[in-house]
């Protein structure tokens, strides 16, 4: 076994190594870029490195680099972790090179599953089932109908060249073939200037199930069952569980030793996995073959109590792997999610900033959470944004699923948008429990999964009603302790006036949308109007921060974290983000006074439109912005000129940054 | 310290019809407040609120910090006295607290008439300038006055207490370190274009503040010049050009804000002259105090238990218990702060003002606040009593309160008449605070004794004359006398004429005094020199 080794990647499965390491007395050499000089993973290893700047193409993906720490550093082997350099043959072969071992598969079975085309012709010719289909260069109209009817009904006509759906068509019987092929080559024609087109067998609805597989370097090869990761978005998988449900024992047998004879195909060594498509009819299909750690391996971890991160270290270290087939058997159900940093309300649009408040559920034999980021961390713009793996176990499906509910609305975020609330309604559907589950899951129940644009309920209103008047009554029971004179009535919140009652007007933004609620001063607490009526509410605020709240006469218990003016309410694991705002005590600071002009959202300058000094109109555009994939024009709010630029194109700027300096030579003001 | 306890049965008969009489009191009085706050009539606010411009009690809770309590000053300013409704005689005035300091704020309506001034507002607008004086308390003034209200230019522009005053108040005050800010929310014409430029730091709000010594109006009079009021005297003058006001506001909120902020760049420490506790509250509710007052005026009630429910913990350490017992004088804390308590019990005997005379001195001497629980019909009358010379006893007393100079505070929580109004520090002996219960009722004699007076003067006459009078004449004379004392007694009438400082509901008295207390230690304390006691 190694004594040292060096994880060249970041995040939480960087954190997740270390963790086995630090159990097995292996010592750790962390590497990080610029962006990751505090992140988790560089305080949990034994040393770090840094390696450049935070684009990970001049940092994590730099394989001189990372080989040069770990030769500087000792380390005997290096774990790539998943993404980056994992897959990387030329980085194995480096470290080959380096005298370092790659904890990895040997370099000729990353090269192999590399390209797909070429690992489905070898997974053919080890009796891997594939697809049927026709992928040849013959395009003779009636040479393909009789492909087609080899094939079998419904099928799918692609465009060799194509993509995106352009060039593709669904037959269903034979009757239909010749019309639709004839639509498909026009449209693979128009659309990438080739009517070359390959013909497959259509699966309906393909679940995605793959095998994990783990092979040593003594010739043994074996399998750690299934994982079903059906529930994708955009080809992204979110939700993964194992054992599949409605797997069968023989199924399950098959499909593992058709996973086994795939890794035997290219004398594997080490953790791999083998991707499938299930079709309804049980029939399987060979789709590719990912050489490394996979993200979802908890779940395979949970039902098998076994470490993979182990089994990885000790098969690169030339041992046998600690167990053998028959020695594996499956216990309970596992559920793993992914919380990503990411609006699902904006098609799933990467959300960047900061962490100010994360609070995990509480860890335990059901409960496994591997993240990399803690409170206070950066979500940017540079890296995948997940921000931790949810992992529950149980003794069976129903009761992991369960615990999946429970653990989600537990986990919360403030800072950035995260799915937590999308993971929780793909949980709860019913389909879903009744594990009706396949590729096309989150498409066909969207309606459910996104409700629409949710405003503030009443609820979450009063909540955040009571957060502020605890906040201002706490400032003031503050105030007055430092007052000389501190037990003044003045010091009194209850809002008293002489002979009548008085109210507060509490101003929030809610998306779009204000929302006012009046807050009438009552003995013990206050009555709110609220859009839904009027409720009387008191509360306090517990030790741990958490409101405990009396609404109405239900004792509610919630949190609300503030951040300036924004409060974000989280409660019965929803989160509602409300701006709190004081409609006049800025007054229309940027109507009266030209000038600042500032990022609306992190992002790239890719543009500068004007010279400094030059005169320009009203609404002239002055600088571009990219961010989130799209670009954003920041225009001259009256004429004037621009005095000052404060980036230079190219530099990234953080959301609210000021931009540029703008001289106005008006007053009125772009409305 | 002795705790008071009360002997008092709240489930008496007695007590809950005493309740009930002075509920239907303190209902009627919320009642006229709750009209008086709206202001103008609704189609004058309609219309203030569509130029963009908040109401008047708006910008004072904008103004102020969240929650804060408002100790709103002569809120019945002006209630029925003019032919015209004018609520809280066109403008608000009151202690509040801005960034943690306390403050004077002087809000015009101009929902009402304009904002113009009548008499009774310019007499409002000084009361809360002679409290911001005498308690150090920063003034804010939010402008949106049309000047001096015409019609009754005679009563509100020449005189020493009239519009001119404001003005001196404001020179003498920036002078005394005592600060003076503006927010011009509205018209600011004339006369009253001097109270952002008299003031130490002034606001405008562009498009709403004007201020100008004439309007367009007058100016193409006299030189026939046409200009628009914005142009003559908008937030774009007064800020770029002219320098009249320091501050340009875009909006109403934003002006308070503005004001707010200025207020927290002031560098005001609050000395506290006062051995202060932490305070607790009275053992019984306040707002029993409702069952004490005795729905009969007639009827005496014994004071003990309405300084129970006024003072921390009921605590109440006596002076000269034993002795001169019509006065009740002792030492408690209200909210904290020590203060001697002087309530009558009855009727002024010699030994009663010489008691009370001698407990005001102490006070003085040691600084302990003042409070009068004023309900007395006056000195005692009669041979015995004069050659005894409650005259001379009478004066001592009256020496005494009117030379004190610890902050003195009155409420009158029955009778107040004659001499004794006097003796307990009355209108005419400057206490920081005077506030009167619904019940109360303020003249010279009770009602009844004047029509005796009257009527024996004119039997006497008429006797004289050879005239007989039947007793259904003398009826007919007394009843309008006392209909006449029982009107002009009342709290509303006094009220109105700022006789006081606001009416309160009892059982907000331990509130109201324990914020008058609060308020006037941001004044450091004075010393008393005392006059000539007569031996």
């Amino acid at each position: 076994m190694f004594d040292k080794i060096l994880i060249a990647n970041r995040g939480e499965i960087a954190c997740r190594i270390i963790r086995t390491a630090k159990r097995l007395g292996i010592r750790t050499v962390a590497v990080y870029s610029d962006a990751d000089a505090a992140a988790l993973h560089v305080k949990l290893a034994d040393e770090a490195h840094n390696i450049g700047p935070a684009p990970a193409r001049e940092s994590y993906l730099i394989a001189e680099r990372i080989l040069d720490v770990a030769v500087r550093s000792g380390a005997q082997a290096v774990h790539p972790g998943y993404g980056f350099l994992s897959e990387n043959a030329a980085f194995a072969e480096a470290c080959a090179g380096a005298g370092i071992v790659f904890i990895g598969p040997p370099v000729g079975a990353i090269r192999a599953m590399g390209s797909k085309s070429a690992a489905k012709e070898i997974m053919g010719a080890a009796g891997v089932p594939l697809v049927p289909g026709y992928h040849g260069s013959a395009q003779g109209g009636e040479f393909l109908q009789s492909e087609a009817d080899r094939i079998g009904y419904p099928l799918l006509i692609k465009a060799s060249a194509g993509g995106g759906g352009k060039g593709m068509r669904v037959v269903t019987g034979s009757a239909d073939f010749a019309e639709a092929l004839a639509g498909a080559r026009r449209e693979a024609m128009s659309g990438f200037g080739d009517d070359h087109v390959l013909l497959e067998r259509y699966l309906a609805k393909p679940r995605h199930i793959e095998i994990q597989v783990f092979a040593d370097s003594h010739g043994n090869a074996l399998h750690l069952f299934e994982r079903d990761c059906s529930i994708q978005r955009r080809h992204q998988k979110v939700i993964e569980e194992a054992p599949a449900s409605g797997m069968t024992a023989s199924l399950r047998e098959q499909m593992g030793a058709a996973a086994v004879a795939a890794a035997r195909a290219i004398n594997y060594v080490g953790a791999g996995t083998v991707e499938f498509l299930l079709d309804e009819d049980g029939s399987f299909y060979f789709m590719e073959m990912n050489t490394r750690l996979q993200v979802e391996h908890p779940v395979t971890e949970m039902i098998t109590g076994l470490d993979l991160v182990e089994w990885q270290l000790l098969v690169a270290a030339g041992e046998p792997m600690p167990r053998q087939q028959k020695q594996l058997a499956i216990c309970g159900h596992a559920i793993e999610a992914r919380i990503y940093a990411e609006d699902p309300a904006r098609e799933f649009l990467p959300s960047i900033g900061k962490l100010r408040h994360l609070r995990t559920p509480a860890e335990n034999t059901h409960v496994r959470i591997d993240t990399g980021v803690h409170q206070g961390d950066e979500v940017s713009m540079h890296y995948d944004p997940m921000i931790a793996k949810l992992v529950v176990w149980d003794i069976d499906r129903s009761s992991a699923l369960r615990r999946l509910q429970q653990a989600l609305a537990e986990f919360q975020v403030v800072g950035v948008a995260t799915n937590t609330i999308f993971l929780g309604s793909i949980a709860a559907h019913p389909a879903f429990a009744a594990g009706e589950i396949d590729t096309g899951f989150i498409e066909r129940h969207r309606a459910a999964l996104f409700p629409e644009g949710a405003t503030a309920s009443d609820r979450t209103l009063a909540i955040a009603s009571l957060e502020v008047m605890l906040e201002l009554q706490a400032e003031a029971v503050k105030k007055a302790h430092s007052s000389p004179d501190s037990h003044s009535p003045w010091h009194q919140m209850s809002g008293w006036r002489l002979n009548f009652d008085n109210h507060h007007d509490i101003h929030f933004i809610d998306g779009e949308q204000p929302v006012t609620v009046v807050v009438h001063y009552r003995p013990g607490g206050y009555l709110l109007d609220l859009p839904g009526g009027s409720l009387f509410v008191r509360g306090e605020r517990h030790e741990s921060g958490d409101i405990l709240a009396d609404l109405g006469g239900m004792r509610v218990k919630a949190t609300v974290v503030r951040s300036g003016n924004i409060l974000t309410v989280l409660d019965q694991g929803k989160s509602h983000l409300l701006t709190w705002h004081d409609p006049g005590a800025a007054g229309d600071e940027d109507e009266a006074v030209a000038g600042r002009l500032t990022a609306p959202m992190p992002g790239k300058v890719v543009a500068i439109m004007v010279g400094i000094g030059a005169r320009v109109e009203r609404g002239a555009p002055l600088l571009i912005m990219e961010a989130m994939k799209m670009e954003h024009t920041i225009n001259a709010p009256c004429n004037g000129a621009v005095a000052e630029f404060h980036f230079e194109v190219g530099a990234v700027v953080n959301e609210g940054a000021e931009l540029l300096e703008f001289t106005a030579e008006c007053e009125q003001p772009l409305q | 310290m002795t705790t008071l306890k009360t002997a008092l049965n709240v489930n008496s008969k007695e007590f809950r019809a005493n309740v009930e009489s002075m509920a239907t009191q303190v209902a009627d009085l919320r009642e006229k407040a709750a009209e008086i706050r709206l202001g103008g009539d609704q189609r004058s606010r309609a219309k203030h609120l569509e130029r963009g411009k908040l109401l008047p009690r708006e910008r004072v809770r904008q103004l102020l910090d969240v929650g804060a309590p408002f100790l709103e000053l002569s809120q019945f300013a002006a209630y029925k006295v003019y032919g015209d409704d004018v609520p809280a005689a066109g403008i608000i005035t009151g202690i509040g607290r801005v960034n943690g300091q306390e403050c004077m704020i002087f809000a015009n309506d101009a929902t009402v008439k304009g904002g113009t001034y009548y008499p009774l507002t310019v007499k409002k607008h000084l009361r809360a300038q002679e409290i911001a004086e005498a308690c150090n308390l920063p003034c804010i003034y939010l402008v949106d006055s049309g000047g001096v209200f015409l019609p009754r230019q005679e009563e509100v522009f020449p005189d020493r207490d009239h519009f001119g005053r404001i003005f001196y108040n404001q020179a003498n005050m920036s002078g005394k370190g005592i600060p003076q800010i503006a927010a011009v929310m509205g018209s600011c014409t004339a006369g009253g274009a001097y109270m952002p430029a008299m003031s130490d730091e002034s606001i405008i709000v562009r498009r709403q503040g004007t201020i100008f010594l004439a309007g367009p109006p007058l100016v193409k009079a006299a030189i026939g010049e046409v200009v628009s009021a914005e142009d003559l005297g908008g937030a774009e003058v007064h800020c770029r050009t002219s320098g009249v006001t320091d501050h340009y506001a875009t909006n109403d909120g934003h002006a308070l804000s503005i004001a707010r902020r200025i207020v927290g760049n002031l560098n005001r420490v609050k000395q506290m002259p006062l051995a202060v506790r932490e305070p607790v509250e009275p053992l019984y509710d306040p707002s029993e105090i409702h069952g004490v007052i005795t729905s009969d005026t007639r009827k005496p009630y014994d004071v003990h238990e309405v300084i129970a429910r006024i003072v921390d913990g009921s605590e109440f350490d006596e002076f000269k218990q034993l002795y001169g017992t019509t006065l009740v004088c002792g030492f408690a804390h209200i909210w904290g702060y020590p203060v001697g308590i002087v309530a009558n019990n009855g009727i002024l005997f010699s030994e009663s003002a010489l008691k009370g005379a001698h407990f005001i001195e102490l006070c003085s001497q040691r600084g302990i606040p003042l409070i009068f629980l004023q309900n007395v019909t006056g000195f005692m009358v009669g041979s015995k009593y004069e050659a005894g010379g409650i005259a001379k006893d009478g004066a001592k007393m009256v020496t005494a309160v009117a030379c004190a100079k610890v902050p003195k505070f009155t409420v009158i929580t029955g009778g107040s008449y004659g001499a004794g109004n006097y003796g307990m520090c009355g209108r005419a002996f400057s206490p920081r605070f005077l506030w009167i219960w619904p019940n109360a009722r303020v003249s010279v004699m009770g009602g009844e004794q004047a029509a005796s007076v009257l009527a024996t003067v004119k039997r006497e006459g008429m006797e004289a004359r050879g005239e007989t009078w039947s007793p259904e004449e003398e009826e007919l004379f007394r009843k309008p006398v006392r209909d006449m004392y029982e009107h002009q007694g009342h709290p509303y009438y006094a009220s109105a004429r700022l006789w006081d400082d606001g009416i309160i509901d009892p059982a907000d008295t331990r509130m109201v005094l324990g914020l008058g207390i609060s308020a006037t230690m941001n004044a450091p304390a004075e010393k008393t020199k005392f006059g000539i006691f007569r031996m």
